[in-house]
């Protein structure tokens, strides 16, 4: 194979060296327990508490809001189960029909046992009904978990309004920032969110680590329950080299973020123009003004993308689709539905996200095959005339 | 990544007779761009009278496009009447078989070559016959369909059938039908291996129970619920299903209808024609 284009970093990402660096000597020589009455694990805790300064410096929180978890689906099942279970079955849970399944899972959970669940319309570019948000908070307030931008079309939410909408009736405001945090710059010191789920394999941290923050005050049900762990508030001996890791990943993304503006987002930006201008048929998913700079959504009319795929895999670069065949069920992305996207152009939706690894060669050579691999698929497609 | 053998992959990295050919003897189109793939086959004779030519366009996935490529290998060289016996498992072989969830790309193939063939005898550009009934309305898939797919291919569950011709993947609402069909093929197959299978027994009152709160819990409910709207099951007495309104439903001025026309029908189809369902304090 020709060399990786990784094009697919809303997926997970490479770990970072400097972080796979932090992690190695937890792995080797301080393996003790944070919790032990001896220095020799009690060391450890040390490095424990520098990680939660670090997450909390990138979305300015205080350490101590800082709630460490295996992943962003465990960050999202914890808020929502965590706050549902404390505001009893009156409380309405109000979410958007786009978010992640970590998200819609959990709040359709609730559904069945008695909780009112309002799913927000999005329009055509992806962003959620404000107006609809208001209606739903005036029969009743809640729980409201809306995401900070979402995963498949890097549309960025209005979240200071939403926060401000919600907090405005006294309602509590979770948002699953999975996809946010380390690409945008983030202030729950500004913006007044009540908790905020992170993932560390989207920013450059392995796999099997995350962070729910919790504002002070916040009242929440622990859900992981057992030992004294994380103040209490969920249980099971801290995953240090993990929680290492991301700390590393976290101060990275701090000094990175002003660069993911200015390198990646140009990248995206020559990567877009390039293939709407070489490929016929080509539309864009998502809300280009208010958008990641890492993310770019493409549909290729009347072609289907999990083919595009395999062919792309077949060049070295990695991509992901939302038709439905990729997805391994017979629907295509329920993101891609809910935004109205027309039927010609639902199965042939393909997304590049980049990262700051990313360089103008790889964008160089995704330009270079992508029209090759949409024209060869055309020609066998019955619905193209030319 | 699905487990696609070196077959699959090849022919569709590779595909082979793809395009049209002019004046064709017959043409046959299934699928659509709104279920996320099509196949148009045409094929023409040879002065010896079996299939000189074939060529494909296929809108599809990966696995898509190998099964159209290689059914077309298939029936080149035989006769309309030989080419009309293929199934969708003899062309998921020749790829070295396919994914469970793939196996609808093969039956894709064989409809196409079957649409392919009664144009040919008939100049008919439709198959389907205006009555036949429509068991999955997200994928038009008719009841007599789905009884031949789970036949030709020995098929016992309704997962099975969805991965088949893709009935019943989408809002799910037909389910329950498809089991029925499900069930009655596989009662053919005992009776045909064994006796006379005995009538179907009376539900026993913990059946009937649990039949119903299964059915509202996996049809009535999701369909309410799409619209913001619930239902609670109160309480069964007899045939006396009693049920409360919840949400958007509750008070909703369509609330009456919804009782009679789709969870009292819904119920009377499926668990007992004698069901009554009243809303609590409403009797």
């Amino acid at each position: 194979m020709s060399r990786l284009v990784y094009l697919d970093n809303n997926a997970t990402t490479c770990v970072a060296p400097e972080v796979r660096d932090a992690m190695l000597p937890f792995l080797t020589d301080l393996w003790g327990n944070p919790s032990s009455m001896h220095a020799f694990g009690g060391r450890v805790m040390r490095h424990v508490e520098e990680a939660r300064e670090k997450v909390a410096a990138l979305i300015h929180a205080d350490p101590s809001e800082i709630i460490f978890t295996s992943c962003g689906t465990e960050s999202n099942n914890a808020a929502i189960y965590g706050v549902a279970e404390i505001l009893g079955p009156q409380a309405r849970l109000i979410t958007s029909r786009v978010e992640h399944p970590a998200v819609l899972g959990p709040c359709r959970h609730f559904r069945e046992h008695g909780h009112t669940v309002i799913e927000l319309p999005v329009d055509g570019v992806g962003q959620v009904d404000l107006a609809a948000l208001r209606e739903a908070l005036f029969g009743g307030h809640g729980l409201v978990s809306l995401m900070w931008a979402n995963n498949e079309t890097g549309t960025i939410f209005p979240i200071d309004e939403i926060a401000a909408l919600v907090k405005s009736v006294g309602g509590v405001f979770h948002t699953d920032a999975v996809q946010a945090v380390g690409k945008v710059p983030l202030d729950v010191s500004r913006t007044p969110v009540d908790l905020l789920s992170l993932s560390g394999h989207k920013l450059h941290a392995p796999k099997g680590i995350g962070a729910l923050y919790v504002r002070r005050g916040t009242r929440l049900k622990t859900y992981m329950i057992g030992g004294h762990q994380e103040n209490g508030r969920r249980g099971g001996t801290e995953n240090v080299p993990y929680i290492v890791g991301l700390g590393k990943a976290a101060e990275l993304a701090a000094a990175s973020l002003a660069g993911e503006a200015a390198h990646v987002a140009p990248l995206r930006d020559r990567l877009e123009a390039g293939l709407l201008a070489t490929c016929p048929d080509a539309r864009i998913n998502g809300d280009t003004r208010h958008r990641l700079p890492n993310t770019l959504n493409i549909s290729f009319e009347f072609i289907e993308g999990e083919a595009i795929l395999y062919h792309l895999s077949d060049l070295g670069i990695c991509a992901s689709s939302g038709s439905a065949c990729s997805s391994g069920s017979l629907e295509p992305s329920h993101v891609i539905r809910a935004m109205g996207v027309p039927f010609t152009a639902v199965h042939g939706s393909i997304r590049f996200s980049l990262s700051r690894y990313t360089t103008a060669a790889d964008i160089d050579t995704v330009l270079d095959h992508v029209p090759r691999v949409v024209a060869k698929l055309r020609a066998l497609s019955p619905f193209v005339t030319t | 990544m699905w487990d696609y053998t070196d077959k699959v992959l090849d022919h569709f990295r590779n595909p082979r007779n793809v395009g049209k050919i002019e004046h064709p003897d017959g043409v046959g189109t299934v699928g659509a761009l709104a279920c996320g793939d099509a196949l148009t086959l045409m094929f023409k004779l040879g002065p010896d009278g079996r299939i000189a030519e074939v060529k494909f366009q296929t809108f599809g996935c990966a696995s898509a496009i190998a099964s159209s490529s290689v059914l077309t290998e298939m029936v080149i060289g035989k006769t309309v009447e030989e080419a009309g016996t293929i199934t969708n498992k003899q062309i998921a072989e020749a790829l070295g078989g396919l994914p469970d969830q793939k196996m609808h790309c093969s039956v894709m193939g064989r409809e196409a070559l079957e649409a392919a063939i009664h144009n040919y005898r008939t100049g008919e550009t439709a198959m389907r016959h205006l009555d036949e009934r429509i068991v999955c309305t997200c994928f038009g898939v008719s009841e007599n369909e789905i009884l031949r797919i789970t036949r030709e291919n020995g098929l016992s569950s309704v997962d099975e059938v969805t991965n088949f011709c893709k009935a019943g993947g989408g809002c799910g609402l037909c389910r329950n039908e498809i089991q029925k069909l499900v069930d009655g093929v596989v009662a053919e197959r005992t009776q045909t291996k064994t006796a006379p299978a005995e009538a179907p027994r009376k539900l026993t009152n913990l059946q009937k129970i649990k039949l119903i709160e299964e059915i509202i819990t996996r049809e009535i409910r999701p369909a309410l619920q799409r619209d913001h709207g619930d239902v609670e099951l109160v309480d069964i007495s007899g045939d006396r299903v009693t049920i409360a309104f919840r949400g958007m439903c509750a008070g909703c001025h369509a609330s009456e209808t919804t009782r009679h026309s789709l969870i009292e029908a819904k119920l009377r189809e499926c668990v007992s024609p004698d069901i009554t369902v009243v809303e609590e304090g409403k009797s």
